[in-house]
């Protein structure tokens, strides 16, 4: 995310979202941000997106939400998937396991906990352990970075700049 | 399968314990949310709970307080990361008890 706003010149930031950028040895989460988001997983890269896109959406921090929902779209080439999925989980058209994995992503970001039953039925949805657990590193590395963006102030830049933000985090990653 | 237990484990403890402006005795506090002094302890809570209402006055009040802009980053950052944590691990330990796997 960091290295998105490099990407995204031209706007003045706060002196604390220069820090972000200057002190990489105190906070540099850009290894476990791109393990959750490009290691290997049976979600693909588009699902992992738009996980992090709806838990943005649930939190409410635009820049991530416009970043993420760019992403997803175009790593799917399906943009109204995902604006379908932000706007109404429960009609969008995604796989079963995928929105019963949403729904408590939702449930954990919202409330900052869910019970075993929650979990029971994301596997009765047919998603796997792993595959809960690999959404679970995506929630992580998203809780942690909307509310940096929150309190430093990440600024939403125009369509164009978002766009060109996602290509680069397609082609290069989080690193 | 991405595992970021050891990325997690390395996070944490370098921001808790790494080289940093505040106290480590800040940093941990501001990452469990509690035992924090005001303004500090009620900034950490709105950090945990309500980013998107934080505001520059907020962080004014900090600077006022004696806080460096360098202290202040990390408290957020060690909020941010521990808020996260909490909501990481109970969901993990939420998934444990749905499988009866360790």
């Amino acid at each position: 995310m960091f290295a998105l706003i490099r990407v995204f010149s031209g706007h003045p930031v706060v002196d604390a979202v220069k820090l972000a950028l200057y002190r990489p040895s105190f906070y540099r989460a850009g290894g476990l941000t791109q393990e959750a988001m490009r290691g290997p997983s049976q979600w693909s890269v588009a699902d992992r997106e738009l996980m992090a896109a709806f838990v943005s959406k649930v939190n409410e921090t635009e820049f991530c939400i416009a970043a993420h929902t760019a992403t997803s779209a175009i790593a799917y080439n399906d943009g109204a998937k995902v604006s379908a999925t932000l706007t109404d989980l429960e009609t969008a058209p995604v796989t079963e396991p995928l929105r019963a994995t949403l729904r408590m992503l939702g449930k954990l970001t919202r409330e900052s906990k869910v019970d075993a039953d929650d979990m029971r039925k994301v596997l009765a949805a047919g998603a796997s352990e792993q595959q809960i657990k690999d959404a679970l590193a995506v929630a992580f590395a998203f809780n942690v970075t909307d509310r940096l963006a929150d309190v430093f102030g990440f600024a939403v830049d125009d369509p164009a700049a978002i766009n060109a933000g996602a290509k680069y985090l397609l082609a290069r990653g989080y690193r | 399968m991405p595992d970021i237990t050891s990325l997690h484990t390395s996070l944490v403890a370098r921001v808790l314990e790494g080289e940093g402006r505040a106290s480590v005795e800040i940093r941990h506090a501001a990452f469990n949310n509690e035992g924090l002094a005001e303004p500090i302890g009620k900034f950490v809570e709105k950090v945990a709970h309500n980013a998107r209402m934080v505001t520059d006055t907020d962080i004014g009040t900090l600077r006022k307080a004696g806080l460096s802009e360098d202290q202040i980053y990390e408290i957020v950052v060690c909020a941010a990361i521990g808020q996260a944590t909490r909501q990481y691990q109970n969901a993990l330990a939420a998934l444990t008890a749905a499988t009866g796997t360790h």
